[in-house]
């Protein structure tokens, strides 16, 4: 490993002095002359049927070009989530319905010369509703009787709609009842976590105009331009082929623009009107209309012998999928299929969950995507065993997590919402990282011993965690790469840079496999027409899917490279030959050609050929990227204030190809994660209004709130990956829920059964088990 | 009406609509570099120097700074010629999808001004007003320390 050139170091970022000098490179630096603006009518009612609706005035508006809604817009069934195809999120949602199902849904759209006269003649149009009674509880949703949210006849591919079951999900292996009566501890403990948004701070934004030959350009803030393709293809009934779909950097999208929300909005305009059209969410759509966290309530339930074994696990997961069910089945999948293989030990293992409608915001991909949640549950009651037992939560975990050269029977049993595919882990550091981290943390002289000052108490928690490398078998990405006269490269993939920085590993791999710096790659990524195909960012599979498609096209140019210089060399079957700085060396003759001299000679002189190869990458393996969280937490007892002091994330991405990238992925997770565990959730009237979206309300971590973070890696070597690597983007985002509870517990002896733990919910808490103390005494 | 500014050193003169925020005349007149859109002051990305102070360019009407030297990211440095911090947030990997970081560069640029030896506690606190999901800012104030060093060898300025 030691002898890499590219891998492993912390090449820059290639596009981050663009960006740092404020370079036009986002959807919205660009403008078209003669931009249509769309603003968007949104339901003020969480479920009622629109009996009239009146858009004359705002078409008589000054400046308003039209107006959409149900009545002149295509009905085609399409679900928004850009997934691959076919989709496991069901066929739900029209571009625009007759019936809105939360506050929030789309109701109408205006296009108009300005913004302004956008938003005026929005007011103009006359909405008369038949408000119809809303569930706002997902326990609601399943209860006889009550109102069926999907009542069309066309909505398919959902499980039960008419009892509001977007999907469900049931697995066993083993026998679990079995199991529980034959456990010397049984743990059953109900965990909720909230409704939050991704926030990335470039919201979504779309522009579309049409090209010279009439095909129309999508220019947008995705994730998934494949899948925009796609879906905006088939809600639009237009041919795939006349559809141009362009990535340009992105804000940040953490799962977010994972979806099909805005574009065929704006696609429809411009194919109606012939002209340029920019729609932009403002914070508040954002909240309200973007995609959210599902919230899930979950039983869990876990059975140990005395020894520290762990013999059976059950968890029941009841996901809120809101209005619409994208991502709901696979969301949930996830919330068991990336947790319960890590405690492989146990024989007896159960994965139910109902995934239900509800007419609430709409729960999408958000990064973690479902593990969050189910480690938010089972990782607390982990502790809870490990109490009962009288063991240290630490040793207990030891004892019980996968290691290399093993399985888990829940790989196959649990995939992307269908069976899934047998997985041998082959790298795996949980040892080395349990040791390394709680040496960091000081855990072996903090846990168990308090620290009190005052009213200010300090606790330890810890929580371990895997997530995937990509969904095996499914995700699928592709490049090509040509050769150039100067021994540079072009580089065209369809890997979806978000902002993680994948454009710059993938120039790494580039580099690293045929002897030249990656600033010799020039990476062009994400553009429908011009790169190859990729399902897009989403499942941690940047690094491992696009990055192995990067190598693979890679691997193919080297050897034509080779394969002219043993020409040139006259030795016809020579295979020891070295790639490195830009030059192709015989060890064995002392020959050397570079990259150059061979590109001019094969693109203008003799045997003129281009240098040049695509390669697909899909892979029956998803390496799992592991992670031990530990957290030292202070918590003021009067105030409920929990502060974390010191975060210590200790992580096997395998081999990490660019260090300096992965830190950011690791630490920009679980900041993400502290502001999931301590304060972001949205807060609703009792009508299903969010009541707090904004920045001001809905409180995002800043500079002011970080601990003390301390990232350390164990390096593996992941033989599946590209030269060593797993995928690193969602993990981190695992662990703060689970670790941060646990350390309350061991601060304060109390445990909060519902995210975030706000000074409310704490004090709460505090005051029960005071209560509880007391009861013989005083049962007031 | 119609506004004046100098920005980055080079006069410019606008017209604008009354009741019109820094911001959306900067954007419409060609600085892109300028982010951001929640308009409450909230997440200082579209974060400029007025007079040299940092200043959300959201919440601040147009007309109101008029004859004022303005700041934006493209002011302190560029491709070929990057300031100090530009430098930092490169080298340290600080920039990460990147929509923030013109904001949060202004709001370092200035604290450095005052301040050429900031403590971690002064580079939080310039840079709390500046939000970032993606980075969790370790790498940020990294940079920001890496540019004092890269300042004080006396790297430009
Ligand atoms: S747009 Fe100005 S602070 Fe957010
Ligand atoms: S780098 Fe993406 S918001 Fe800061």
């Amino acid at each position: 490993m030691s002898n890499f050139k590219s891998i492993g170091k912390d090449t820059k970022k290639i596009d981050a002095l663009s960006l740092a000098t404020g370079q036009p490179m986002f959807v919205d630096d660009v403008s078209f002359p003669d931009t249509l603006q769309i603003k968007l009518l949104y339901s003020p009612h969480a479920h009622a049927i629109i009996e009239d609706i009146d858009t004359s005035e705002a078409e008589k508006y000054p400046g308003v070009k039209m107006v959409l809604t149900y009545k002149n817009t295509p009905h085609v069934p399409h679900t928004t989530a850009g997934q691959g195809w076919p989709e496991p999120s069901p066929y739900d949602t029209w571009m625009f319905n007759e019936k809105v199902k939360f506050v929030g849904d789309r109701v109408a759209a205006v296009a108009a010369e300005t913004e302004e006269q956008a938003a005026e003649a929005l007011k103009l149009i006359k909405v008369k509703y038949k408000v119809l009674p809303a569930i706002l509880d997902p326990e609601d949703a399943m209860k006889d009787g009550a109102p069926v949210i999907h009542d069309e006849p066309w909505i398919t591919g959902a499980y039960n709609p008419k009892k509001n079951l977007a999907a469900h999900i049931d697995i066993r292996v083993g026998d679990v009842e079995k199991g529980f009566k034959e456990s010397d501890v049984v743990v059953e403990e109900t965990f909720e976590t909230q409704y939050a948004q991704h926030t990335p701070i470039e919201p979504h934004v779309t522009i579309t105009y049409l090209d010279e030959y009439s095909r129309l350009v999508i220019r947008t803030s995705t994730q998934v331009p494949f899948h925009v393709r796609r879906i905006v293809a088939q809600a639009l009934q237009i041919p795939v082929q006349k559809i141009r779909v362009i990535k340009p950097r992105i804000g940040g999208g953490f799962g977010t623009k994972q979806e099909i929300i805005l574009e065929e909005i704006c696609s429809f305009v411009t194919l109606k009107t012939g002209r340029p059209a920019r729609i932009l969410y403002t914070r508040e759509e954002e909240f309200i209309s973007a995609r959210t966290r599902h919230p899930f309530k979950v039983k869990v339930k876990i059975g140990a012998k005395k020894d520290g074994m762990l013999h059976a696990i059950s968890l029941y997961a009841l996901s809120n999928t809101g209005a619409y069910g994208t991502h709901g089945l696979t969301v949930a999948s996830n919330a068991g299929s990336k947790t319960l293989p890590l405690y492989n030990k146990a024989e007896n293992v159960e994965f139910v969950s109902d995934i239900v409608y509800t007419n609430m915001p709409v729960a999408g991909a958000y990064r973690g995507y479902g593990a969050t949640q189910g480690y938010a549950a089972l990782e607390q009651a982990i502790d809870m065993v490990a109490e009962k037992l009288g063991m240290d939560p630490w040793e207990l975990r030891k004892k019980n997590h996968i290691k290399a050269g093993e399985t888990s029977p829940i790989f196959r049993a649990l995939g992307e919402g269908r069976e899934g595919v047998t997985q041998y882990i082959q790298s795996c550091a949980l040892d080395e990282l349990l040791e390394k981290g709680a040496k960091e943390i000081g855990w072996l002289e903090k846990y168990g011993r308090p620290k009190r000052n005052g009213s200010k108490v300090r606790g330890v928690g810890m929580s371990i965690h895997m997530q995937g490398s990509g969904i095996p078998l499914i995700d699928m990405g592709a490049a090509t790469l040509k050769m150039n006269e100067d021994g540079s490269f072009n580089l065209l993939y369809g890997g979806t840079d978000i902002g993680t920085g994948l454009d710059t590993v993938a120039a790494q791999i580039v580099a690293e496999t045929l002897g030249i710096k990656p600033d010799q790659v020039i990476v062009y990524a994400s553009d429908t027409d011009l790169t190859p195909f990729d399902v897009g960012a989403y499942a941690s599979s940047g690094t491992f899917v696009s990055g192995g498609a990067v190598l693979k096209a890679a691997l193919k140019v080297r050897e034509q490279i080779l394969e002219v210089a043993r020409e040139k060399f006259g030795e016809a079957d020579s295979k020891d030959y070295i790639l490195e700085d830009g030059k192709v060396i015989s060890p064995k003759s002392g020959k050397s050609i570079t990259l150059s001299e061979i590109a001019y000679d094969t693109l203008y002189v003799k045997n003129q050929h281009q240098i040049g190869a695509a390669g697909s990458f899909v892979s029956p393996y998803s390496p799992p990227p592991f992670a031990v969280h530990f957290v030292e937490i202070e918590v003021d007892e009067e105030t409920g204030e929990i502060k974390p002091i010191k975060y210590v994330a200790a992580v096997d991405c395998g081999v990490p190809i660019n260090p300096n990238l992965v830190k950011g992925q690791i630490i920009g997770a679980l900041v993400n994660g502290i502001g999931y565990a301590l304060t972001e959730e949205y807060h609703f009237t009792s009508s299903g209004r969010m009541t707090n979206p904004n920045f001001m309300d809905y409180k995002i971590p800043s500079t002011r709130d970080l601990p003390e973070i301390k990232v350390i890696l164990a390096e593996t070597y992941e033989p599946t990956g590209p030269y060593g690597a797993k995928s690193v983007a969602e993990i981190n985002i695992n662990g703060p829920i689970p670790a941060i509870g646990n350390a309350l517990h061991d601060a304060l002896g109390i445990r909060l059964h519902r995210s975030p733990y706000t000074p409310e919910r704490v004090l709460e808490a505090i005051r029960k088990s005071k209560e509880k103390k007391l009861e013989p005494v005083d049962p007031e | 009406m119609k506004v004046k500014y100098i920005i980055n050193g080079k006069e410019e003169e606008y017209e604008i609509h009354p009741g019109e925020v820094l911001l959306d005349v900067l954007r419409r007149n060609g600085h892109t570099e300028i982010k951001g859109n929640c308009y409450l002051g909230t997440c200082g990305a579209c974060t400029v120097l007025i007079d040299g102070e940092p200043h959300t360019s959201c919440t601040i009407l147009a007309a109101k700074v008029n004859g004022k030297h303005i700041t934006t990211i493209k002011g302190i440095g560029d491709l070929n010629n990057p300031h100090p911090l530009q430098k930092a947030f490169v080298e340290t990997g600080a920039v990460q999808c990147g929509f923030c970081t013109p904001g949060t560069i202004l709001s370092a640029y200035a604290l450095l001004k005052k301040n050429p030896n900031p403590t971690d506690e002064d580079i939080k606190k310039a840079l709390d007003g500046n939000l970032c999901r993606c980075t969790g800012y370790v790498q940020q104030v990294e940079a920001v320390k890496f540019a004092v060093k890269l300042l004080k060898e006396g790297k430009n300025e």
